[in-house]
C-alpha cells in the first residue's frame, strides 16, 4: 500500500509465527520511593520480579487489575522509568544501561500509544505539527521529507489531508487516537507499548482502531504489548497474554489456551468477572472479596493469597464448612487492614496517641462475620484466642495466632513459574504441584460459583 | 404465543414508578440548538431494572439528569413529561426537587468522589442522609449507618464508618456512595455508568450489589452503560439511545437475541466476544452526528447499512417490530416487519405528524 517503512520489513513480519525473541525480560523490579523519603515508608513494588519474552511480531497482551502494575512495567521496558533490578534485554542489548546518545537512538525503535487521547496530545499543536514533532526530535531526513511523510502517516492511519492544519478539539475521541498511533509510527518502531489505546473508546469507535492497529502491524510487522483492562479486546486481538497481579506475572500463554482454560486462579477470577454480552448466561462467577493489597506491603507467599478463592488449606481444615472457612478469611483480612503498615503517618500518629484504638468493636466484627454460622469449638477457639489479643491491642500477635493455625503453603512459599501443557504457558499457583489438588478439582470438590 | 398477544402478561398491568413520555431536553448555545433528548419515552417499575445503552453523546446522561431536575442553562426540559408514581415533575419548583432527589429517586455517578464530601466521615454522611430523610439521630442513626455499610458489603464497616472518603479504594467508594443513596430510602435508584471507572472484579462486586438491593428493596434501577456486557448482566429490559432517541426497546434477551434496528444490530456486531478471535471487527461507518436540527428523517440513515430513500424524508417513530412480537419496539421505517414497506413508512409518518413539535428556546 505505501512505502512508508521501508522493505525490510518483509521478512520480520515472518516473526510471529517463528517466536522469535525481541524483547526479553528476566528478573525485572521497578519500585517507587526507594530512597525512603522523610518519614521511611517502605518502596511501592510496582513490578516486582517479572520474567517473560516478547516474540517478534506479536500482540501481547497484558491484563490486570488497576494498580497491578501493567503501565509501570510498559514504561520499565521503554525506558521510561528507571528498573530497580533485573534486565530487558532489545534485540540482544540489554537497554537497561543505555544512556545518552546510545538511548535517544534506540528509542526511535520504541514507542508508546496512550489511554487518553486527550492528555496526550499538545492541543496548541496543529495535527501536522504534532505527527512531525518526533521527527523534528530526531532530525529526521529534511524538512521536506517530513511533511511528505506527515502526510503518508495520516493516510496510513486514516486521517486526510484536510486534518492537516486543525486542531486536536476538533477531533472525536477516536480520530485523535488515530493522531496518536501516527505520531507512534512517525519513526518507523518496531515496537509498541499500547497503554489501553481504546479504553476511552465507544464500542464502535474501538472496534475501528483495534482493526487499524491489526492492518499496521499486518503491513509493517509491528510487535505490540498491548495493556488493558477490558479482557475481551484482549482476547480478541492478542496472540498472547500476561495476566499480572501485585506486580507479578501470574500466568502467561497463548491466548486460547488462557481464555479456554485459564490454570491460574487468579486468571480464572479475573475472567469470569467479564460481563458476557448473553443475558442469563449460564456462567459460574467467582466475585472476588475487597481489593488488591497495597503493593508496598504484599503478601508473604503467594502475593494472591489474601483473596484466593482457591486457597490451600491446612489438612486438618480441607473439610470445613466452606462459609466458615471464608468468614476465617474475612476475620484475617480485616485484622490486616487494621494493621496496615502502609496506612498514612496521620492515622497510625492517631492510634500511637490512642485517639482511636484498633481493639474496639472485635466482637462486634466477629458477630457480624460468623452470623448464623456453626463454627466448630477447635476454629472457634482460635478465633477467641486472636480477639483477646486484638482487646489488648495487639493486633500482632491475633494475626500470628491464626496464621499458625489457618496458613498454609500459599502464604508461606512464594509459589515457582512453572509450565502447564505443551503450549508454553506458565504460571504461578503451588496448585500446579503434584502434591495438592489441581485448581478444577478443588472447584468441584467444593462446588463454588 | 397467540393468546398472549391479547393478554400481556405481567409488566403493563402493574402501575409504573416511572413513566417518561416524549421528553424533550436541549441545550441552546450560541452556535446552535442541541437536542441532547428528543422524544424519549420509557417506563420503570418497581423492582425493575431498565438499561440504557448507547454511545458517548446520545444523551443518556441528559435523560438521567432530566429526570432528578439537574438540567442547568443553557439547558431546559423542552417538553414531554416526567411522572414519578402518577405525579408529574416536569415544571416542579426547586424546593420540591430537592424533596423528590432527597427521599424518592437517588442518583449514583460515575464518579464516587463527586457525590461524597471530602471533609466528612463517610458515616457522617450517611447520618446526614438518614437525619434528613428517615429523622434518625444519634445511636440510632449510627446503628443504621453501619448495618448499611455492610448492606453494601462493606467489611468492618464499625471502623469504616469513621473514615473519610480518601480513605475508601475506588470501589468501596462506589459503595458508599449507594449506602448514602440507600439512606433516604428511595424507590428509584438511577445509576449513570457506576462502573465504568471500575475494574472487572469490584465492577462484578457493585452489580452482585445492585442485585441483591433491587430484590431486596424492591427497587426501580435505570442503569445507564456503554458497555452492552453490563447491560446484558443487569437489565430487565433495555432501551437503546441513538443521538437523543431512543431507537429500540426490548427485553434483554429479546434484544440480545433479536436486535431489530439496524443500529443495535450494528452495535451488538462490533461487541469484540461476538467476533471471532483474531478475525478483524465489524465495525458500523461514520460516527454518531449531533442532534441539532429537529428529525425530519432517520438520525441514522447516513451510517445505516439498509437505509432506502425514505429514510431522508420520513422521521421514524418507535412501532412494535411485528404483531407477533410483544413488547418490543423499533424505531425504523423497516418495522412493522409484516406489513408492506409503504405501509410501514405511512404508518410512520401519520404518527409522526401527530406528534410534531418545535422546540424554541
Ligand atoms: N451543558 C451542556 N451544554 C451543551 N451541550 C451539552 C451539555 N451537556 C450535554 N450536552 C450535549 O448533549 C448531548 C448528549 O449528552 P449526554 O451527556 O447525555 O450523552 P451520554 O449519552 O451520556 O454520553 P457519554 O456516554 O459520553 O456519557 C451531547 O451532544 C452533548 O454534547
Ligand atoms: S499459590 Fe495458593 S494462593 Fe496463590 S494462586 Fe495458587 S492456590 Fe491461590
Ligand atoms: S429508518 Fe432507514 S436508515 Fe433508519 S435505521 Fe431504519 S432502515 Fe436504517
Ligand atoms: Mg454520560
Amino acid at each position: 500500500m505505501t512505502s512508508l517503512y521501508q522493505e525490510r520489513r518483509e521478512d520480520e513480519a515472518m516473526g510471529a509465527q517463528s517466536g522469535e525473541r525481541l524483547v526479553e525480560v528476566d528478573g525485572l523490579k521497578t519500585y517507587y520511593g526507594e530512597e525512603g523519603g522523610l518519614l521511611g515508608g517502605k518502596p511501592v513494588k510496582a513490578v516486582d520480579g517479572v520474567t517473560f519474552d516478547v516474540h517478534r511480531g506479536e500482540t501481547l497482551g497484558l491484563v490486570g487489575e488497576s494498580g497491578c502494575g501493567k503501565s509501570t512495567l510498559g514504561r520499565t521496558l521503554m525506558q521510561l522509568e528507571t528498573a530497580t533490578a533485573g534486565s530487558v534485554e532489545y534485540d540482544g542489548t540489554d537497554i537497561t544501561t543505555l544512556s545518552g546518545k546510545k538511548l535517544k537512538e534506540w528509542r526511535q525503535n520504541v514507542q508508546m500509544v496512550f489511554q487518553d487521547p486527550d492528555s496526550s496530545l499538545n492541543t496548541r499543536m496543529t495535527v501536522g505539527e504534532l505527527v512531525m514533532e518526533p521527527l523534528n526530535v530526531h532530525s529526521w531526513k529534511t524538512p521536506q521529507k517530513r511533511r511528505e511523510r506527515v502526510r503518508e502517516l495520516l493516510d496510513v492511519v486514516g486521517l486526510s489531508e484536510e486534518h492537516y492544519y486543525r486542531y486536536p478539539f476538533q477531533f472525536s475521541g477516536g480520530q485523535k487516537q488515530r493522531i496518536g498511533i501516527a505520531r507512534a509510527l512517525a519513526l518507523e518502531p518496531d515496537f509498541l507499548v499500547l497503554d489501553e489505546p481504546v479504553s476511552a473508546l465507544d464500542v464502535s469507535v474501538q472496534a475501528k482502531i483495534l482493526n487499524l492497529l491489526d492492518d499496521l502491524q499486518d503491513e509493517f510487522g509491528l510487535t505490540y504489548l498491548l495493556i488493558a483492562h477490558d479482557l475481551s479486546v484482549v482476547e480478541h486481538i492478542c496472540d498472547r497474554v500476561a495476566v499480572m497481579y501485585l506486580g507479578n506475572i501470574m500466568e502467561i500463554g497463548p491466548v486460547d489456551a488462557i481464555f479456554d482454560e485459564p490454570a491460574n486462579p487468579y486468571t480464572n477470577s479475573l475472567l469470569s468477572a467479564i460481563p458476557e454480552p448473553k443475558p442469563n448466561a449460564e456462567k459460574s462467577r467467582i466475585t472476588l472479596r475487597g481489593t488488591p493489597p497495597s503493593p508496598r506491603d504484599p503478601p508473604s507467599g503467594c502475593v494472591f493469597s489474601t483473596r484466593c478463592p482457591y486457597k490451600i488449606r491446612p489438612d486438618a481444615y480441607e473439610n470445613l464448612d466452606d462459609d466458615v472457612w471464608e468468614g476465617i478469611e474475612v476475620f484475617r483480612e480485616v485484622l490486616r487492614e487494621r494493621g496496615d503498615v502502609t496506612k498514612s503517618v496521620r492515622d497510625r500518629l492517631r492510634g500511637l496517641l490512642g485517639m482511636e484504638t484498633t481493639g474496639m468493636d472485635v466482637e462486634e466484627v466477629v458477630a457480624d462475620t460468623f452470623d448464623q454460622l456453626d463454627v466448630p469449638s477447635d476454629v472457634q477457639q482460635y478465633i477467641d484466642e486472636a480477639v483477646e489479643h486484638v482487646e489488648r491491642d495487639d493486633l500482632v500477635s491475633a494475626q500470628e495466632v491464626l496464621h499458625e493455625e489457618f496458613g498454609s503453603v500459599c502464604e508461606n512459599e512464594e509459589p515457582e513459574q512453572l509450565a502447564v501443557g505443551d503450549t508454553g504457558r506458565v504460571s504461578r499457583c503451588h496448585r500446579h504441584r503434584e502434591e495438592y489438588m489441581g485448581t478444577q478439582t478443588y472447584q468441584d470438590v467444593h462446588d463454588f460459583s | 404465543m397467540s393468546d398472549s398477544a391479547y393478554a400481556p402478561e405481567g409488566r403493563a398491568e402493574e402501575e409504573p414508578l416511572l413513566s417518561v413520555d416524549n421528553l424533550q431536553t436541549a441545550f441552546f448555545t450560541d452556535k446552535e440548538t442541541i437536542r441532547a433528548v428528543d422524544g424519549v419515552s420509557f417506563d420503570i417499575r418497581a423492582g425493575e431494572s431498565v438499561g440504557i445503552v448507547g454511545e458517548s453523546g446520545s444523551g443518556k446522561s441528559v435523560t438521567a439528569r432530566s429526570i432528578m431536575g439537574l438540567i442547568d442553562s443553557p439547558g431546559r426540559v423542552v417538553g414531554g413529561s416526567i411522572q414519578y408514581k402518577g405525579q408529574e415533575l416536569v415544571g416542579n419548583s426547586e424546593k420540591e426537587w430537592q424533596r423528590m432527589r432527597g427521599g424518592e429517586i437517588a442518583m449514583v455517578f460515575q464518579d464516587p468522589l463527586s457525590s461524597l464530601n471530602p471533609v466528612y466521615t463517610v458515616g457522617n454522611q450517611i447520618k446526614e442522609s438518614l437525619r434528613l430523610h428517615q429523622g434518625m439521630r444519634g445511636r440510632e442513626a449510627t446503628e443504621k449507618a453501619i448495618q448499611l455499610l455492610e448492606d453494601v458489603g462493606i467489611p468492618d464497616a464499625p471502623r469504616r464508618i469513621k473514615e473519610y472518603p480518601h480513605q475508601f479504594s475506588g470501589g468501596m467508594r462506589q459503595r458508599a456512595v449507594i449506602a448514602v443513596a440507600l439512606a433516604c430510602d428511595p424507590d428509584l435508584l438511577i445509576c449513570d455508568e457506576p462502573t465504568t471507572a471500575l475494574d472487572v472484579t469490584i465492577q462484578a462486586q457493585i452489580l452482585d450489589l445492585l442485585h441483591e438491593l433491587k430484590d431486596e428493596h424492591d427497587l426501580g434501577i435505570m442503569f445507564i452503560t456503554h458497555d452492552m456486557g453490563v447491560i446484558a448482566e443487569v437489565s430487565d429490559r433495555v432501551n437503546v439511545m441513538y443521538a437523543g432517541e431512543v431507537v429500540e426497546s426490548a427485553p434483554v434477551e429479546e434484544l440480545f437475541n433479536n436486535p431489530k434496528h439496524p443500529y443495535t444490530q450494528g452495535l451488538l456486531e462490533s461487541i469484540p466476544s461476538r467476533n471471532e478471535r483474531g478475525s478483524a471487527l465489524t465495525t458500523i461507518e461514520g460516527e454518531v452526528p449531533t442532534p441539532n436540527e429537529p428529525a425530519t428523517y432517520c438520525r441514522f440513515a447516513p451510517r445505516c447499512p439498509k437505509a432506502f430513500d425514505d429514510c431522508e424524508q420520513v422521521h421514524p417513530v418507535p412501532v412494535e417490530v411485528d404483531d407477533e412480537t410483544d413488547d418490543h419496539e423499533a424505531a425504523c421505517l423497516l418495522y412493522p416487519d409484516d406489513v408492506g414497506q409503504t405501509e410501514a413508512v405511512e404508518l410512520h409518518q401519520s404518527r409522526e405528524d401527530a406528534t410534531e413539535q418545535e422546540v424554541t428556546e
